[in-house]
């Protein structure tokens, strides 16, 4: 009973940690802009398949992995540089509108420089599960978690300790007063398309070693993600790590106990029971200003 | 006493509507500017194009000598253009120290925590709350930040929009005196107020905005007296 339990919970764990980091980027780039950029699971795409196909074709690991992290954060550049920014004075929903274009071409590209098929990353230490109180746990996942919490405790350094990083908080929350201090509002759009980019690569290559990837398994990833931003509130980063958690282990639970059929249900079902009972997520601010 | 910021037949738009219709105005060096002017003259309109965080559709501004007319807002701050916006507009979610900190965006080095020692000494309270929220504090220390932090960038001129904007008239009256104090040491100042005799009473010149245009401009003590500004604006 509670081996399997412990099972499920680690695979939960997992998949948590790949959505947090990709509520992380929704919540970036909606600080920034406040738009939501449904393009972000392109980016754990990216990710994953162009360290997947560096690898098979010889390319060292280490440096596969950083080469994929450069071409994501290049794409995420890309299309704030040449399809975001041109459309600065629209709408919000246009813009959101324009990167669910984007991410429909970015799929197409994909299939088009890659190919249709499934591609895997070996394991970065190995494939001898480690036994857990009657559960097992798979190395790689050891690695997610790791790199998870690396990065999250990067980014929160980023955004407490740093100049630039307070700069993008602050255009996140008063944007006329930002830039009457002398942020670069344009600087900062583009700094958090690169980061989200950063954040989905990194996810999307610790991730491929254990579940695969191809041209569009960034679609139920970044849907997920953006599941885990809205129960975590839109725009909150710790928000959106509790529930990139919460999702996943949910999941996890559900297919485990349920049936495996409903595991990609889960994660609508949170965004509506979300959307429904409490519109500003777990931790999100309530929408009133004070005049 | 030359010449800091010269503004010439400026002109603004939101969308259809001409906010701004020909403005021409002049800052020298260590002077107190104001400028008064109803609700919806163009007060706000007039010193967000000056940092150029709103569209201009005509004219020039130019700043010590520099034609700056299409220099984008985030540029004009090094040069020295500062401002404390209308409805204070701190960073509420973050702590004082950082409103102050970040007002000092655009500088490096050590001057940037002397300055802010000096910022603590002028307003001691904002030293007492420095760790909190500045969404927190009162109306009348988030506009002594608000302040503050345009101070922190080392401003050649400062602009201050409404500063005693909601404030109770003690307060104003504390704001104003700082305004005063900061002109005697040598700030050069353009201030916006409604509040248009508190504000010419302490102005070298002054202005009156009616519905985007300059209609009457003057030292400070003449536009006091004068007959029309005390029937429209003083209530006399």
């Amino acid at each position: 009973m509670f081996a399997a339990f412990l099972q499920y919970l680690f695979s939960g764990l997992t998949s948590g940690a790949i959505y947090a980091l990709a509520g992380l980027g929704f919540a970036i780039i909606y600080n920034a802009s406040h738009v939501i950029n449904f393009a972000q699971g392109e980016f754990i795409m990216i990710g994953g398949m162009a360290s997947a196909t560096l690898v098979a074709a010889g390319v060292p690991m280490p440096l596969a992995i950083t080469l994929a992290m450069i071409i994501s954060m290049a794409v995420g550049v890309a299309l704030e540089k040449f399809a975001i920014e041109p459309a600065r004075n629209a709408d919000v929903v246009t813009i959101i509108i324009i990167t669910i274009g984007a991410s429909i071409f970015m799929r197409g590209a994909a299939q088009i420089i890659w190919d249709k098929e499934f591609h895997s990353l070996p394991a970065f230490s190995g494939e001898i599960p480690i036994a857990v109180l009657g559960a097992t746990l798979m190395p790689q996942s050891l690695w997610v978690f790791g790199v998870a919490a690396v990065v999250i405790v990067a980014l929160w350094w980023f955004f407490n300790r740093t100049m630039f990083g307070k700069a993008m908080l602050a255009t996140s929350h008063n944007r006329l007063a930002a830039q009457l201090v002398g942020v670069g509002v344009k600087k900062v759009l583009l700094a958090s398309f690169a980061l989200s980019a950063l954040l989905g690569a990194v996810g999307g290559i610790v991730v491929t070693p254990i579940t695969f990837t191809n041209y569009e398994a960034g679609i139920m990833l970044g849907l997920k993600g953006f599941s885990a931003a809205v129960l975590g509130g839109l725009g909150n980063g710790g928000g959106a790590i509790v529930g990139g958690l919460i999702v996943g282990i949910a999941e996890a639970l559900a297919s485990g106990y349920l049936s495996s059929a409903y595991k990609d249900a889960i994660a609508f079902v949170i965004i509506l029971f979300v959307l429904f009972f409490m519109p500003n997520g777990l931790f999100g601010k309530r929408g009133t200003d004070r005049v | 006493m030359g010449t800091l910021l010269e503004i010439k037949g400026l002109t603004s738009h939101y969308g259809r509507i001409q906010a701004l219709k020909g403005i021409d105005v002049t800052v020298g060096e260590g002077e107190l500017v104001a400028l008064v002017g109803a609700n919806g003259a163009g007060k706000t309109s007039l010193l967000r194009c000056i940092s150029g965080v709103q569209p201009i559709s005509g004219g020039t501004i130019s700043f010590d000598g520099k034609d700056i007319t299409g220099l984008a807002g985030e540029k004009r701050v090094p040069l020295g253009i500062s401002q404390s916006p209308e409805g204070r507009q701190v960073f509420g979610p973050m702590s004082v120290e950082d409103n102050l900190r970040l007002g000092a965006y655009i500088r490096k080095g050590p001057t940037i925590a002397e300055d802010m020692q000096r910022m603590y000494e002028m307003f001691p309270i904002l030293y007492k709350k420095r760790e909190l929220p500045a969404g927190t504090l009162s109306g009348g220390q988030q506009q002594m930040l608000a302040i503050a932090r345009a101070l922190m960038a080392r401003p050649r001129v400062l602009l201050l929009d409404e500063p005693s904007m909601g404030l109770a008239p003690l307060l104003v009256e504390e704001i104003f005196q700082t305004i005063v104090t900061l002109k005697q040491a040598g700030t050069t100042i353009f201030l916006v107020e409604q509040n248009a005799y508190a504000a010419l009473a302490i102005a070298d010149r002054g202005y009156v905005l009616e519905t985007g245009s300059v209609v009457l401009s003057d030292s400070g003590q003449a536009l006091l007296s004068n007959e029309k500004v005390k029937e429209a604006y003083l209530g006399l």
